[in-house]
C-alpha cells in the first residue's frame, strides 16, 4: 500500500520500501488507477514535452498577452544572459527566464500544463527542467521528479490548497515552488528528509503571499511571481542538500500555509478588490480594459 | 482535511490553453457539453456572462474558449484562440451579454443555443476551478452533473417504468451506473433524467433507449476525461 495524505506518511513508505519519493509518488497512481507503470510515465513526458514546448516558444518568440500588460520578456531577459549580463548568474537566470517564458506563453493563450495551476505554470518547469540540463539529468530522471512534485503537491491539495481564490497566490506559487524544490533535491541525488527541507523552505519563504492581479487576469504580477518561484525553489534546494534542516516539519509548515490563507481577506484571494488591483494604477488599467 | 483521492496529473495537468483554468479551460469544457446537449448543427449562440465571467471574460479569452467549445474544440487545442474566426467559417454565429444578475458561483454561463432545425436550447454551467465544471440547467430544468463521466440525458413523460427501462438497457450492454438522478417540474409531465456510467455508452445504445415508448429524446455527452 502507498497511500499517503502527509509529509511524515510518505516519508515512512520511502523508508518502509527503501526507495525515493518519485517511486511512492509512482506506485501511489498506480494503486488508484490500474494504469501500469509506463502508461503513468508516459502520460507525464508527455505533460514534459508541453512544458519544454512552452519554455522554447517564450524564449524565442515575443509573445503578447491578452490583455496587453505583459509580453517578451522571457526573450529579453535571455538575451542578457547570452550576452553574460545578469547579476544572478547564468543558472538562476536561465531559470528564471524559463518560467516568464511558459507564464507569458499561458497569458497569451499558448499550451502549458497548469503546475499545479495555470497562474503558476512557469515554476516548475522553469526549475527543473533548466537545472536537469545544466547537470546532465536524463529525461528518464527528469519524469520521475516532475513525479515527486505532484507527491508534494497532493500532500498539499489534502492539506491546504493549491487556488488562489482558496490561499492566495502562496497555495499557488508558493506551492509549484516547494513542489519543485523538493523535485531538485531528488534530482541531485538528495534524501527524501531533505526533499521535504527544501519543500517546507520554500512554502516558508512565500508564506502570506497574497493573489491581486490587476484587472483580476493572470498577468501582472504572476509573471514576475513566478520567476521568484522558480529563484526560491533553485536556493531552497541548495540550502537543504547542504544539510540545513527546517526546525518546523513539512506538515506543520503546510498547515501554516492553510491558516494563513484562511485568514486572508478575500479582497487578497484572486478578487482583484485588494493589493495591487486597488492601487490607483490598477483601477486606471482595469476600466481601461473596459473601453 | 480533503477526503478527496487525488491523482497525480490532477495536481500535474491538465494541458490546456492559458491563462485560467478556471476563465479558459473551465469554459471551453463548458461550451463543449453545451454542444453535445444541443447536437452538432448549431447555427447560433448568446452568451450570458455573470459575475466574474463577465468582467473579466476579454482578458482571459473566456469569449474565445466558449466559442471553442461550441464548435467541438478540446481545453487543449491550439486552434482555440483562432475560434471566432473557425465559427464564422461553420457559419455559427456567436453574442456575449453580460448579465448583472447574481449567480449561484462566480464563474457562471447561460448558452441560448439555437440549432439549424430552430430548436432552441438552453444550458446553465459553472466553471469551479482548476478546470472542473458543473452543469446547471438545461432548458429551464434544475440538474448537476460534471462531464467527469460517460452521462446519458433523457427526456422523458413521467410515468411509471421508464427509468426501469433504460437501466434494464444499460445492464443488458454491462453499462454501469455509477451516480443517477431523475427531475422534473410537475408531476406526468416532462422530466430529465442524468445517468453518469463508468462505461462508454454506443450509439447504437443511445438508439435503443431513446426508441422506449415515453421518451423524447436521448443525449450522450463524453466524458471530459475521453479527450
Amino acid at each position: 500500500m502507498y497511500q499517503f495524505s502527509s509529509g511524515f506518511e510518505l516519508l515512512e513508505l520511502t523508508k518502509k520500501y527503501n526507495i525515493p519519493i518519485s517511486e511512492v509518488v509512482i506506485n501511489y497512481e498506480h494503486e488508484m488507477t490500474g494504469d501500469s507503470k509506463d502508461t503513468l510515465i508516459e502520460k507525464m513526458a508527455s505533460n514534459l514535452d508541453v512544458m519544454r514546448k512552452s519554455i522554447e516558444r517564450g524564449l524565442k518568440e515575443d509573445v503578447k498577452s491578452v490583455g496587453g500588460f505583459i509580453g517578451g520578456d522571457a526573450k529579453r531577459l535571455y538575451d542578457k544572459i547570452i550576452n553574460n549580463f545578469t547579476i544572478s548568474g547564468e543558472t538562476v537566470s536561465k531559470a528564471v527566464a524559463s518560467a516568464v517564458a511558459v507564464s507569458e506563453v499561458n497569458a497569451a493563450m499558448g499550451k502549458i500544463v497548469a503546475a499545479p495551476t495555470a497562474g503558476s505554470s512557469g515554476v516548475i518547469p522553469g526549475a527543473l527542467i533548466t537545472i536537469a540540463r545544466k547537470f546532465g539529468k536524463s529525461d528518464d530522471e527528469l519524469i520521475k521528479s516532475l513525479f515527486t512534485s505532484s507527491g508534494i503537491g497532493i500532500i498539499i491539495a489534502k492539506n491546504a490548497t493549491l487556488s488562489g481564490a482558496e490561499g492566495g497566490c502562496q497555495a499557488e506559487v508558493g506551492s509549484a515552488s516547494a513542489m519543485a524544490a523538493a523535485a531538485l533535491v531528488e534530482l541531485m541525488g538528495g534524501s527524501p528528509e531533505e526533499a521535504l527541507n527544501a519543500a517546507s523552505f520554500a512554502i516558508m519563504n512565500l508564506l502570506g503571499l497574497v493573489c491581486d492581479p490587476v484587472a483580476g487576469l493572470v498577468e501582472v504580477p504572476c509573471v514576475t511571481r513566478n520567476a521568484v518561484g522558480a529563484a526560491n525553489a533553485l536556493i531552497c534546494a541548495d540550502l537543504a542538500l547542504s544539510g540545513m534542516r527546517s526546525i518546523i516539519p513539512f506538515d506543520d509548515v503546510v498547515s501554516a500555509m492553510d491558516s494563513v490563507g484562511k485568514a486572508m481577506p478575500c479582497a487578497l484571494k484572486e478578487t482583484a478588490e485588494g493589493g495591487l488591483a486597488k492601487t490607483a494604477t490598477g483601477i486606471k488599467l482595469k476600466m481601461n480594459m473596459r473601453e | 482535511m480533503d477526503l478527496r483521492e487525488y491523482s497525480v496529473f490532477d495536481i500535474m495537468g491538465p494541458v490546456m490553453i492559458g491563462p485560467s483554468s478556471s476563465h479558459t479551460a473551465g469554459a471551453a469544457r463548458l461550451a463543449k457539453i453545451a454542444r453535445q446537449i444541443a447536437g452538432d448543427d448549431v447555427k447560433e449562440v448568446q452568451f450570458i456572462l455573470y459575475d466574474s465571467f463577465a468582467n473579466t471574460y476579454k482578458g482571459h479569452g473566456t469569449d474565445k474558449a466558449l466559442v471553442a467549445g461550441i464548435i467541438g474544440l478540446d481545453p487543449d487545442d491550439e486552434r482555440l484562440p483562432h475560434s471566432f474566426e473557425l465559427a464564422k467559417e461553420q457559419n455559427i454565429s456567436f453574442s456575449f451579454v453580460k448579465s448583472d444578475k447574481d449567480a449561484s458561483h462566480p464563474n457562471t454561463v447561460r448558452m441560448v443555443i439555437k440549432n439549424k432545425s430552430g430548436d432552441v436550447i438552453e444550458v446553465l454551467g459553472s466553471s469551479i476551478g482548476g478546470g472542473n465544471v458543473v452543469l446547471k440547467e438545461i432548458n429551464g430544468m434544475s440538474v448537476e452533473f460534471t462531464g467527469e463521466y460517460e452521462t446519458l440525458i433523457t427526456k422523458h413523460i413521467d410515468k411509471p417504468g421508464i427509468i426501469a427501462m433504460v437501466t434494464k438497457v444499460l445492464s443488458e450492454h454491462m453499462i454501469n451506473i455509477a451516480f443517477m438522478r431523475v427531475y422534473r417540474q410537475l408531476k406526468g409531465d416532462m422530466a430529465i433524467m442524468v445517468i453518469e456510467s463508468d462505461q462508454t455508452i454506443p450509439e447504437d445504445v443511445r438508439i435503443r433507449i431513446e426508441h422506449i415508448d415515453g421518451i423524447e429524446k436521448a443525449i450522450v455527452v463524453d466524458s471530459i476525461n475521453k479527450a
